[in-house]
């Protein structure tokens, strides 16, 4: 475990640089505003505008600050104490939902569903999922589903090469739940542990896109009644209030377990998953913060709250 | 797009109307609402701080608080303070420069660099006759370059051959050499997503930008982007330097924030709007048409626009001589049911009427379709040319035959009717209105009178009652 320790402290510090960059921004905002003054009224709003460029949300700022002021109005308070307050109102938030992703041995294959919009990052999170589970000694299979844009196929085939992953694909415009189907039977006649289907990007407000989704669920109940056993919404971090949006209706299409945040390591801080855990109380299983495998790291409530804020990591 | 934005704004515009006076403390809620309204569409907030003190301070003038109609006033100046944020005039593509004119493509990863490279290839195309040829600099993303010149295969038109292991500005130097030596019009450079912190891969793009020496520089930018997107349209401006930005899948439900936060941070006009990912999905951004469809005013000059596409010339002299004359029968509306018709795709159409989005619950709940339009014609048809020259001879029994002819029953014969009768008001409104040059109580607000060759009355198939403008 000792690796591992080391392993993700270098984790750490690259999801800190990158919400750094953005906190950056957030932190120093709070810092010019408080430092020399009591919290008052002006403050306050400046405080709440920092949170909005966060994408937090206007609700969920104005709470926020609304439980800042109820706590501390009037009082000369320090840069530091207001990061530290807000911080632990965000990790309080998000606690709840930092889950990471089980996958159940037991299941052979655990069949993970990888939904989302256009060009959030579907398959290369699931290249590196699978990259993970491969180094954990598990046997993988993927299934390019996404049939529809031009050389996606052969995208996730080159994934499957650097993982040495067998990759059911057929030509692009084949049926995405016939790929799924005969991967899956793959996968069971492998007796391989981890089954990730790619599916093409679509928007959640195309009906006719959204039902195509439904069919690859449904198709894999008749080869395993209880799949998908995951279905992962993928969810770009740059992404503003459009992602209510994207979780609701995706969700009411097909049922969402989890979501993954990708592209953390910009200045996008993805602060939306905040009112999503509110709203939803949506698991979050990832966040992805940078180009190679191990940026993809279960999310965490406390580092992703800190960074956010421009706070030091802890210990 | 800016449906839900449209909506928001609608709401607090009906409040303002339905005032007789405007208080300060009125104004100041409206802005309040607005601020909101304009933060939940992702609207950066320095624009939205700047949009509102702008508005506010106008609507606060003296001018306003003593007109008859302040919200009326109110409404105006938030639509004029949109057009401004947005631009005003449409910018297209400048090509005037000596070929082969390079354009270069940047923007964050995913934001639809690719497809919107294959979309303009196949537009400059199609409707410039130019003769393009795409070029991928994505060495990074798998399948990438095979991914682009799939796509070129499919808009026609030729792709840079792939030499693997070759670097990104490599690439941009071959791609003109052979851009020259055979002769293109356009070489589109089409460059791998990167984060504009990614310090390596940004001077990486300025290198190929000193070797291309791009005559136009596209940002591509998702329109589902969050507050992020000043950040990132600044820092591409600034270390690349970019000359026009294409807003991509503005067909999702957006609410379009990014569209007047763009043009505001970068100076930079929005050139293009990506609206679907089937190659001719590409459209030419208008600040005035969108800021109308962004307040609910519809998009009355792409409306006329797609109309004249389609109406033929006399046949909408026509009908334009029998609205002013106030004299209107169930043959034109059969001409204009079929007109409309041949415009193709009513939600599509409906979209750019004034004031539709306020009814888009209603509209899906009469399960507004084309089928509905077919049912309509069959009605019409059912009905003998006396009648429909006379429509006042049809009665009970007619209406039962008009029925059993069609295939339809008693009631929709009535829906019909009715909607003529409508529409017969309007006309008589109209011709008054056109006698004292002015525009009907809908328009508000600075927009065009919807005039030219289109006849008020599209309205094929709205529930009675339900449309007026």
């Amino acid at each position: 475990m000792s690796g591992q320790t080391q392993d993700s402290s270098g984790w750490l510090a690259r999801l800190r640089a990158g919400l750094a960059r953005s906190s950056a921004r957030l932190g120093q905002g709070i810092g010019a505003l408080i430092t020399r003054r009591t919290l008052d009224d002006a403050a306050l709003e400046e405080l709440e505008d920092l949170l909005i460029t966060a994408d937090i949300g206007v609700t969920t700022s104005a709470r926020l600050v609304a439980a800042l002021r109820e706590a501390r109005f009037g009082r000369d308070v320090t840069a530091d104490e207001v990061r530290a307050a807000l911080a632990e109102e965000i990790e309080a938030i998000l606690d709840p939902v930092a889950k990471p992703l089980v996958f159940d041995p037991a299941r052979k294959p655990h069949v993970v569903l990888v939904v989302g919009v256009n060009g959030a990052g579907k398959t290369t999170t699931i290249g590196k999922i699978a990259k993970q589970l491969k180094d954990q000694g598990l046997g993988v299979v993927l299934a390019a589903g996404d049939t529809f844009r031009a050389a996606a196929v052969e995208q996730l085939q080159v994934w499957g090469q650097r993982t040495g992953c067998p990759v059911m694909a057929r030509e692009t415009g084949a049926d995405a739940a016939g790929v799924a189907f005969d991967a899956l039977k793959l996968a069971a006649a492998r007796k391989d542990d981890v089954l990730l289907i790619d599916t093409a990007g679509r928007l959640h407000n195309r009906t006719e896109l959204m039902a195509e989704l439904e069919k690859i669920s449904r198709v894999l109940k008749k080869l395993v009644p209880d799949a998908p056993h995951s279905t992962l919404l993928v969810l770009d971090a740059t992404t503003g209030q459009n992602a209510h949006q994207q979780v609701d209706i995706f969700s009411r299409m097909v049922h969402v377990d989890g979501l993954a945040m990708t592209k953390l390591d910009g200045t996008a801080k993805g602060g939306v998953v905040v009112s999503l855990a509110e709203k939803y109380k949506i698991p979050v299983h990832y966040a992805g913060v940078g180009e190679s495998a191990e940026d993809l790291r279960p999310f965490s409530a406390r580092d992703y709250a800190r960074g956010l804020l421009g706070l030091p990591p802890e210990g | 797009m800016f449906d839900t934005l449209s909506d928001r704004l609608g709401g607090i515009f009906d409040k303002l109307k339905r005032r007789a006076t405007l208080s300060a403390a009125d104004v100041d809620a409206a802005m309040r609402e607005i601020r909101v309204a304009l933060l939940e569409a992702d609207v950066a907030l320095p624009v939205v701080k700047d949009f509102v003190a702008r508005v506010r301070e106008e609507a606060m003038g003296q001018e306003v608080i003593r007109s008859i109609t302040p919200g009326q006033m109110v409404v105006k100046i938030v639509h004029d303070a949109l057009v401004e944020t947005l631009g005003s005039d449409a910018t297209e593509l400048d090509l005037r420069a000596v070929p082969p004119v390079p354009i270069l493509m940047v923007g964050l990863q995913g934001s639809g660099k690719t497809t919107t490279s294959g979309k303009i290839a196949l537009r400059l195309k199609e409707k410039e006759r130019k003769k393009v040829l795409l070029a991928s600099l994505d060495v990074y993303r798998p399948a990438a370059q095979e991914q682009l010149a799939q796509l070129a295969a499919q808009a026609g038109v030729a792709s840079l051959p792939v030499i693997v292991g070759e670097m990104p500005v490599a690439i941009a130097r071959r791609a003109m050499d052979v851009g020259r030596k055979e002769g293109y019009d356009v070489v589109i450079l089409d460059t791998a997503g990167r984060l504009h912190i990614d310090a390596g891969l940004m001077d990486e793009v300025a290198k190929v930008r000193d070797v291309a020496k791009p005559h136009e520089t596209l940002l591509v930018v998702d329109a589902m982007t969050g507050q992020d997107a000043v950040t990132l349209a600044r820092e591409f401006n600034e270390k690349v330097g970019i000359t026009g930005i294409v807003l991509t899948r503005i067909d999702g439900d957006a609410r379009g924030g990014g569209a007047l936060s763009m043009r505001a941070v970068t100076g930079r006009p929005i050139k293009f709007l990506g609206a679907g990912e089937k190659l001719d999905k590409l459209e030419v951004f208008h600040p005035d048409r969108i800021a109308g469809r962004i307040l609910g005013m519809g998009d009355v000059v792409s409306l006329v626009e797609k109309a004249a596409e389609n109406f033929q010339a006399d046949e909408a002299e026509k009908l334009a001589k029998k609205m002013m004359s106030g004299k209107f029968d169930l043959d034109d509306l059969l001409g204009q049911l079929r007109q409309l018709r041949k415009m193709g795709d009513i939600k599509g159409l409906m979209g750019m009427l004034p004031g539709v989005a306020k009814m888009k619950k209603q509209m899906a709940s009469a399960n507004l379709d084309d089928n509905l339009l077919k049912r309509q014609e069959a009605i019409l048809l059912s009905m003998t040319p006396k009648e429909r020259h006379a429509p006042d001879l049809i009665k009970a029994s007619r209406k039962k035959r008009i029925a059993a002819g069609s295939g339809t029953s008693v009631q929709e014969v009535n829906k019909v009717l009715k909607q003529y009768e409508q529409m017969a008001q309007m006309m008589k409104q109209m011709k008054k209105l056109g006698k004292k040059g002015g525009l009907p109580p809908g328009f508000g607000g600075g927009m065009p009178p919807a005039g030219g060759g289109m006849p008020p009355g599209f309205g094929g198939g709205f529930p009675p009652g339900g449309f007026k403008f």
